[in-house]
């Protein structure tokens, strides 16, 4: 009994150092927040194509880990605030509540630095880690490639030792942030003859300002830009960029693909993607109108908001489920694996059905004054296929529930 | 405005994820394909003596509190056994007793709880006779309850009720000067010939039509509250439903991806189509869904009245479980091919359980319709 209630009191002490903190958050945001640029923001870090654009999420994301809001797990030595991982959950539930810009260097802030943070050196750490979480360095990712982008095993680019150098020759393609990045996290194959394609990969924290690298800007299916393709043409880099030994490359980059997912924690944290939830939707169907009134008002469009509203609970709740072990035991690791699946689909379907929603006016585009909310939403929904595509389609993540989940062949 | 703030509660205790485990041994043990389909054709659907063993258990009292016999656990924790018994098509008159006993603790004066509950801890079989029309969301109310020399006489007939044929009491929607009301009528009171059977498209399932017109009741026969348990009643319904499909689209799931695994067609096995894969892997997601549903309705439900987060989560149980039940049946049957049309492969059970299920108490659009209201409004 004494040691529940002195377990009760901690508890409370506990919650009301993080609700103030959750207070200071709060106001920070109020008075911080910059004020509309002009200028289209990105929706997600996926869609930044101009400099301007680049310059005001930089001095963004400055100004949160400045503000100590960014990075707040992270070691102290090298920039972060060493605090339990709770507060920057808080912090990022409260800017993303607030809809402020994005942290916008999420390979450096959720893949590369997790990675340096659990594997790198001290040196690694000391020369990355501060200028990922200050933005003044930008991270890409070098993993898909033209002609095989779902199927990381088939990577053609080759890295070659060449004396304290690796040559690197071939080419990158969805490069995100690709024409800003200063550094990339790159997989490349250093042995061709490796019996198992995936042994012969290894992984690389590659500059991309050494000769022979070059990128080319990708326009979106939105119009906006925000990838690269990117080329190595004899590219020299100093063999000690390679992360890990060489021949590992593959399992360094499923574990970083793991931090991605959320699987496993590590990320620096900010908000990375505008989120869009059945409120904003609801909202929509609330304003817009059909013979004078409120959509809302309509049975068709009722039993369909009806629908949607189950399916986002159900995913939710499904989140919390994967922490209760014994609900989870009958088809194991289903709601983790099928979580990208399940949620992306979500998201993209929901968008469609808001662009149905708004009428004729859901025939507008973001330029158009008289589009709803600016186009928002038909951007939105457009955008949305860089999550059912990217990192491996809902296809292929299909393929991966039924293959390793329900044990079906493979084709 | 709308401001909606969804209930993300879901927890699982200990004691649940025990039940869990023995409910999933006891039911793939006492309920192979081969014993559930030696119970198709017989009279009551399952065996005497595993009714008998699940009362020995202390299922029957999981649900209802200590002062009564049972075990004082609470509804939530007979999800796991209904869940379990869906997964292995285990009939008995579990679930028909489990909502008609709730009926009673909630709506019952505490002579009506203390005269029936104990009962029913012990197996005596107590079932819902609700629909007396097509519509689980009509408002009329056509059997009668009206007064007689200084009781009450029924009027009218009631449609489907579950394990009927072997009820030990009755509890009869009826409607007392425009007043539904929920009755308490002993199976020794019924007439003869009052219950005929029902066919069901789902014959692990039994049914009847039971006439209850002539039979008198007094008035200590009357639940006290029935007005406000019927609310209830139709959510723990729908619930129990809800979850029992859940663990028959887990079967229907199982027994489809055995096949898929087995069954070689142009050289290669057929779950490596991805025409295949893919609407199974659905089948997988759409049950799982469910089953979160069903984990949060659980974790919410409790003695009280249930609040508008329950009903929410009830109804949403409901729609999804019984949709995802529909999907998992008619796609089982169709990846079965040729072997999928005899009544032969099991699939036949899944999607004819499937048809049974949405009907109990509401199928998904009622429960949509219904909840439209509580989350838009």
């Amino acid at each position: 009994m004494k040691e529940n209630s002195q377990l009760a009191g901690q508890q409370s002490i506990e919650s009301a150092e993080l609700s103030d903190f959750r207070r200071g958050i709060i106001d920070w945001i109020k008075h911080n927040t910059p004020a509309d640029p002009g200028f289209l923001l990105p929706q997600t870090f996926m869609e930044v194509g101009s400099e301007q654009v680049l310059d005001f999420l930089r001095e963004w994301q400055h100004k949160v880990w400045s503000a100590g809001y960014l990075g707040m797990a992270w070691p102290k030595q090298y920039g972060g605030g060493g605090m339990p991982r709770l507060f920057q959950q808080i912090a990022d539930e409260e800017m993303k509540r607030a809809r402020v810009p994005i942290c916008f260097n999420v390979i450096g802030l959720g893949w590369a630095g997790p990675l340096i943070i659990d594997t790198g050196t001290d040196f690694e750490k000391e020369a990355y880690l501060k200028g990922i979480l200050s933005a003044e360095d930008i991270w890409c990712q070098g993993f898909s490639e033209p002609n095989h982008g779902s199927d990381l095993g088939s990577i053609q680019t080759r890295a070659e030792r060449d004396g304290d150098e690796y040559v690197i020759n071939g080419s990158k393609i969805w490069t995100t942030l690709g024409n800003y990045a200063k550094y990339m996290i790159l997989l490349a194959r250093t042995d061709a003859q490796a019996e198992r394609r995936y042994n012969g990969l290894s992984f690389f924290l590659a500059p991309m300002g050494a000769n022979g690298i070059s990128t080319s800007p990708i326009q979106k299916l939105t119009g906006e830009y925000g990838f690269t393709e990117t080329f190595f043409t004899d590219a020299r880099i100093p063999a000690s960029c390679i992360m890990g030994e060489e021949g590992h490359g593959w399992r360094i980059a499923m574990h970083t693909l793991q931090y991605e997912r959320g699987a496993e924690a590590g990320a620096a944290g900010g908000v990375s993607i505008l989120s869009i939830v059945m409120n904003d939707l609801l909202k929509m169907a609330q304003e817009v109108e059909r013979d004078g009134q409120p959509l809302l008002q309509d049975p068709i469009t009722r039993d369909n908001l009806v629908k949607f509203l189950i399916e986002e609970q159900a995913l939710y709740l499904g989140e919390r489920r994967v922490g209760i072990p014994a609900l989870c035991r009958d088809y194991p690791n289903s709601l983790a694996l099928s979580g990208k699946l399940r949620g992306t689909e979500f998201f993209r379907r929901m968008r469609q059905y808001a662009l149905t929603l708004q009428g004729t006016p859901g025939a507008l585009y973001v330029g158009d004054d008289q589009a709803v909310d600016g186009g928002f939403w038909q951007r939105a929904y457009l955008n949305n296929f860089s999550t059912t595509i990217g990192g491996g389609t809902s296809q292929v993540q299909a393929n991966i529930v039924g293959e390793h989940v329900l044990g079906l062949p493979k084709d | 405005m709308i401001k909606r703030t969804a209930n993300l509660e879901i927890s699982f205790s200990d004691e649940q994820a025990m039940i869990l485990d023995s409910a999933k041994d006891f039911c793939r043990d006492k309920s192979d394909i081969t014993t559930v389909r030696s119970l198709l054709k017989s009279e009551t659907g399952y065996k005497n003596d595993v009714w008998a063993e699940m009362i020995a258990l202390g299922w029957t009292g999981l649900a209802l509190p200590e002062q009564y016999g049972g075990s004082g656990m609470g509804v939530g924790a007979t999800i796991p056994l209904v869940e379990s018994m869906g997964r292995h098509l285990l009939c008995t008159p579990f679930i028909t007793s489990t909502i008609a006993s709730q009926a009673i603790l909630r709506g019952g004066t505490e002579d009506q709880k203390s005269r029936w509950l104990p009962s029913i801890v012990e197996g005596a079989i107590a079932a819902m006779a609700m629909l007396d029309n097509e519509d689980w969301g009509a408002t009329e109310i056509r059997c009668t309850l009206t007064p007689k020399d200084g009781g009450f006489v029924l009027e009218g007939k009631k449609l489907q009720v579950n394990d009927a044929a072997k009820a030990d009491l009755f509890l009869v929607l009826a409607s007392s000067n425009g007043a539904p009301t929920l009755v308490l009528v002993e199976a020794t009171a019924l007439p003869q010939g009052a219950i005929s059977n029902n066919t069901l498209v789902d014959e692990t399932k039994r049914a009847s039509n039971v006439d209850f017109s002539g039979v008198t009741v007094k008035a200590d026969a009357i639940l006290a509250k029935g007005f406000e348990a019927l609310h209830d009643v139709r959510l723990i319904g729908a619930l129990l439903t809800a979850t029992e499909a859940t663990g028959t689209a887990a079967a229907a799931l199982d027994t489809l991806v055995g096949y898929l695994t087995t069954r070689k067609q142009f050289g290669r096995l057929i779950g490596s189509y991805q025409a295949l894969k893919h609407p199974t892997v659905d089948i997988l997601l759409q049950m799982d869904s469910a089953r979160t549903l069903i984990y949060h309705a659980a974790t919410l439900i409790n003695d009280a009245s249930l609040n508008k987060d329950t009903e929410i989560a009830c109804r949403m149980a409901k729609a999804q479980a019984t949709d995802a039940l529909l999907f998992a049946g008619d796609r089982s049957v169709q990846f079965h091919g040729g072997m999928g049309f005899t009544y032969d492969c099991d699939a036949m059970l899944y999607i004819r359980r499937a048809q049974w299920a949405q009907h109990q108490y509401g199928d998904a659009q009622h429960h949509r319709k219904l909840l439209a209201p509580l989350l838009l409004d």
